[in-house]
């Protein structure tokens, strides 16, 4: 009964965001929503790199920080919009006391509403490599991908992501006026302490730290290593450590932070059940 | 009666209610706004994100300095279009969803004066925030700007604001009528945007036909002109000359200005017809 509580929780909340997501415009709009938010974010720094390098993408740097750049798109889509959830069902649509008191789970409810962040943010994801490979001179050679490699790294990465928004909304809960900003903050600073889109040698000493303490720093380097290999292993940053030790540490800080969501979670949840503010509008 | 008579009774008209609407309006702006300092430090650390991890692209690439003031410049920019963005076009449709604009539309004062005081208090308040994070940008990164001539830079700064608020105020009555789409619309203008205004590189890197669409936006020549006054190499740069974007501004301004006026006359009328321009659909 408990599992099939929790399988319904999280079905339904994933179709729900799934139509909120997408039904406030028609179809091509949707697709075209979903697709050019990305590749600008991407563009930018394909015109940047292009303008420096004068256009030579033969370089390590440039899938260093285009792929580092196209798959940090789960960050913001999965960790967001988990965290968003809350957001939008309190201020927004004023349902989410409704949901407190139906038969369901909320942290898998808000996990559900994850999910069609993570499919549109997938497709978003392809389109950015595939405009890479075809226009950029982006090279992926598919018949040496390590596929187990980057399938295994990926869903670590997307469920520890999850975590972290599970994370996010537990704090969220717990404030007012600044809920929307929340998610985005920690995207923005992870972008930078993560070494997405430039290695961590780059930072500053000491700041360095705070980036080998993340696990999307592991995350990031194992799937721009299973995909072009070699390339990605030409920066120093983690140059020493190979994919199974980077896997080992990966594993190990997701485990650390989902384990700290899921306390941060229930004890935020506590505070704002006893505190009402499970509805509470601000109207920001 | 007397008390009623006096003081309270007397009714402003004409340009004073003009003018006392658009200082009522700008107030939150300016006052409420400060208050809530917390925000103050969000809006300043969220464009400094961008801004340190754009800076750290251009170092990984070993770009030349001025690079750097480019992004630092427009990380400072950014927060004019984000305002633009989200508190002038999206406005009219938060106020709707928030059940106030059927108030702005039957009160006795202009929606023109409205917008001109949330359009002065923004840009007011942005100021800060810019300044701001110019401020952080030459300290952590020790970007130093020289400036050829303060005339034109004033002339720059202003126009492209009148021209970027204009365009708020024009958007703010098209927003209105996209209803849910205007979420969605404000979230997808920022990430094109800054790409095709070039906010982090110079604007003459892009084809010249994608430059000269992307004109359009005020802060698009507004940068490029403010690059070739600040930056001593800058005029390298330079997507045209300073004075012609100048004349160009100029021409925006007025044009988004007398389209807004257009603009906001068409919703209220559409309001006062149909009735329905004001209902919140959440």
């Amino acid at each position: 009964m408990q599992t099939s509580t929790s399988w319904r929780s999280f079905r339904m909340a994933a179709w729900l965001g799934w139509l909120i997501e997408s039904n406030w415009t028609d179809p091509f709009l949707f697709a075209v929503y979903s697709i050019v938010k990305p590749l600008s974010g991407a563009a930018i720094l394909v015109v940047m790199y292009g303008i420096i390098s004068q256009g030579n993408y033969d370089s390590a740097l440039f899938p260093y920080i285009y792929l580092g750049n196209a798959f940090y798109i789960y960050v913001g889509a999965v960790m967001t919009g988990v965290s968003w959830a809350v957001v939008d069902d309190r201020e927004h649509y004023r349902t989410l006391k409704y949901m407190y008191i139906a038969p369901i789970q909320i942290p898998l409810y808000l996990l559900g509403r994850g999910v069609a962040r993570f499919i549109t943010g997938s497709i978003a994801v392809l389109i950015t490599i595939g405009a890479g490979i075809l226009f950029l001179n982006l090279r992926i050679d598919f018949a040496n991908v390590d596929w187990p490699l980057f399938f295994t790294t990926l869903i670590i990465g997307v469920v520890m992501l999850a975590l972290l928004g599970l994370l996010l909304a537990g704090v969220t809960l717990t404030l007012a006026r600044h809920e929307g900003f929340i998610g985005e903050a920690t995207a923005g600073a992870l972008y930078i302490f993560s070494g997405a889109v430039f290695p961590l040698d780059i930072l500053p000493a000491w700041m360095r730290p705070i980036g080998y303490f993340m696990p999307t720093t592991y995350w990031l380097e194992l799937l721009r290593r299973s995909l072009v290999g070699n390339v990605a292993q030409a920066f120093p940053t983690l140059s020493n450590f190979s994919n199974l030790q980077l896997l080992g540490v990966l594993v190990a800080l997701s485990v650390f932070f989902g384990v700290v969501s899921v306390f941060v979670f229930r004890r935020c949840d506590a505070i704002a059940r006893e505190r009402g503010l499970i509805d509470r509008t601000t109207n920001y | 009666m007397d008390a009623v008579s006096s003081k309270y009774s007397h009714k402003d008209t004409g340009w004073r209610l003009f003018l006392k609407t658009i200082i009522a309006r700008a107030y939150p702006r300016l006052i409420g706004q400060q208050r809530e300092v917390s925000w103050m430090v969000f809006e300043v650390v969220m464009p400094m994100l961008a801004v340190i991890a754009y800076v750290f692209v251009y170092r990984a690439m070993n770009a030349p300095e001025e690079y750097i003031g480019f992004v630092v410049m427009g990380g400072a920019m950014t927060a004019f279009w984000m305002n633009v963005l989200w508190s002038m076009s999206s406005q009219l449709y938060w106020e709707k969803e928030q059940g106030n604009l059927a108030l702005y539309i039957i009160a006795p004062n202009s929606m023109m004066a409205i917008l001109l005081g949330m359009a002065l208090g923004g840009m007011l308040a942005t100021c800060l925030r810019a300044v701001a994070v110019t401020l952080l940008g030459i300290w952590m990164f020790g970007v130093s700007f020289s400036v050829t001539s303060y005339l034109q830079l004033f002339l720059v700064f202003v126009l492209a604001m009148i021209a970027l608020y204009g365009m708020g105020m024009m958007m703010a009555s098209a927003f209105l009528l996209f209803g849910r789409e205007a979420w969605h619309v404000a979230n997808l203008a920022q990430e094109p945007i800054f790409l095709a205004s070039g906010f982090y590189f110079p604007i003459k890197s892009l084809p010249f036909w994608v430059a000269a669409g992307a004109s359009v936006i005020p802060l698009t020549l507004g940068m490029d002109a403010m690059r070739q006054l600040l930056f001593p190499t800058g005029f390298q740069f330079g997507f045209m000359s300073v004075v012609w974007e100048i004349g160009i501004l100029a021409v925006l301004s007025v044009v988004f200005l007398f389209t807004a006026k257009v603009l906001l006359a068409h919703v209220e009328r559409l309001a006062v017809r149909e009735g329905r321009i004001t209902e919140s659909r959440r």
